[in-house]
């Protein structure tokens, strides 16, 4: 199964759409709900990097049998030092995403403490692609 | 601890939900920071939270938390309550600040998660 989500650029009101999508998804299909929660998280604190960090993206998502991989691709200012962003409590936030209830830097830590795989490329003036895999 | 108890402590008001105060909780976590609020992982909880904004219903959503506490009289959103009755939560408001919210739960049993 193969579905594609667009997220628009400073869409606060909108960031977890996609996330809830798929959560739906996830559960017709029978999928564990703890399974589907390590999921959900994940995109969802990426969902709201690329609209926090970024301007906005495409989110790509592939679900088989064995598992769900979901990428989400962006052309916003990409990561410098992706090492330092990685860590807890780094974050270059806007006061606006932290009135969202975000920026406390632990988006990138909640994404790899849920998944089995963290695929993240990265180019300053260019972008940041995040791919993910939960196996089920 | 019941749902109906809790509201009656705080002098909280249902906004949503009220049929179901029968049903209980057994964790009480407060925070206005979403990130700290996804990485639990028990089942159970009470949401209680100064943050009323969509994202509090969203990430209560992907916690799956069905139980939110709103302190010092926050007001709930129409985008807030839609989202909130899509997903079968119960939203109560309470005047009281989020210590006092806290200490009085936290002392009539309700547990806490760390
Ligand atoms: N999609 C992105 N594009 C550009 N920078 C990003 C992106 N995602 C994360 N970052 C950078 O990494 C930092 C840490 O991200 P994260 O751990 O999610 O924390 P937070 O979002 O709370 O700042 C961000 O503050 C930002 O500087
Ligand atoms: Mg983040």
């Amino acid at each position: 199964m193969h579905f594609e989500y667009t997220i628009l650029d400073n869409d606060f009101a909108n960031a977890g759409a996609a996330s809830s999508s798929i959560k739906k998804i996830l559960k017709q299909l029978n999928i564990d709900a703890k399974k589907i929660k390590r999921v959900v998280i994940a995109v969802y604190e990426a969902e709201v990097n690329a609209i926090a960090h970024a301007n906005g993206g495409t989110i790509y998502v592939d679900i088989d049998d064995k598992g769900i991989e979901v990428t989400i691709k962006d052309s916003g200012p990409g990561i410098a030092d992706l090492d330092l962003a990685m860590q807890v409590g780094y974050s270059t936030a806007s006061q606006k995403v932290r009135e969202m209830g975000f920026g406390a830097g632990m988006g990138l830590p909640n994404i790899k403490n849920n998944v089995d795989l963290l695929d993240i490329k990265t180019e300053v003036g260019v972008g940041t692609q995040i791919k993910m895999v939960v196996n089920f | 601890m019941k749902i109906g108890e809790i509201a009656a402590l705080l002098d909280a008001t249902c906004i949503l939900g009220e049929e179901r105060r029968d049903e209980e909780v057994i964790y009480g976590f407060a925070s206005d920071l979403m990130s700290d609020v996804l990485t639990l992982t028990q089942e159970g909880i009470l949401l209680i939270t100064g943050l009323c904004n969509i994202q509090t219903i969203r990430t209560a959503e992907m916690a799956n938390i069905q139980f939110i506490l709103f302190a010092r009289n926050k007001q709930i959103t129409k985008d807030m309550l839609t989202l909130a009755e899509q997903e079968n939560m119960v939203l109560l408001q309470t005047r009281y600040s989020l210590f006092k919210t806290s200490g009085i739960l936290y002392q009539a049993g309700l547990k806490s998660v760390y």
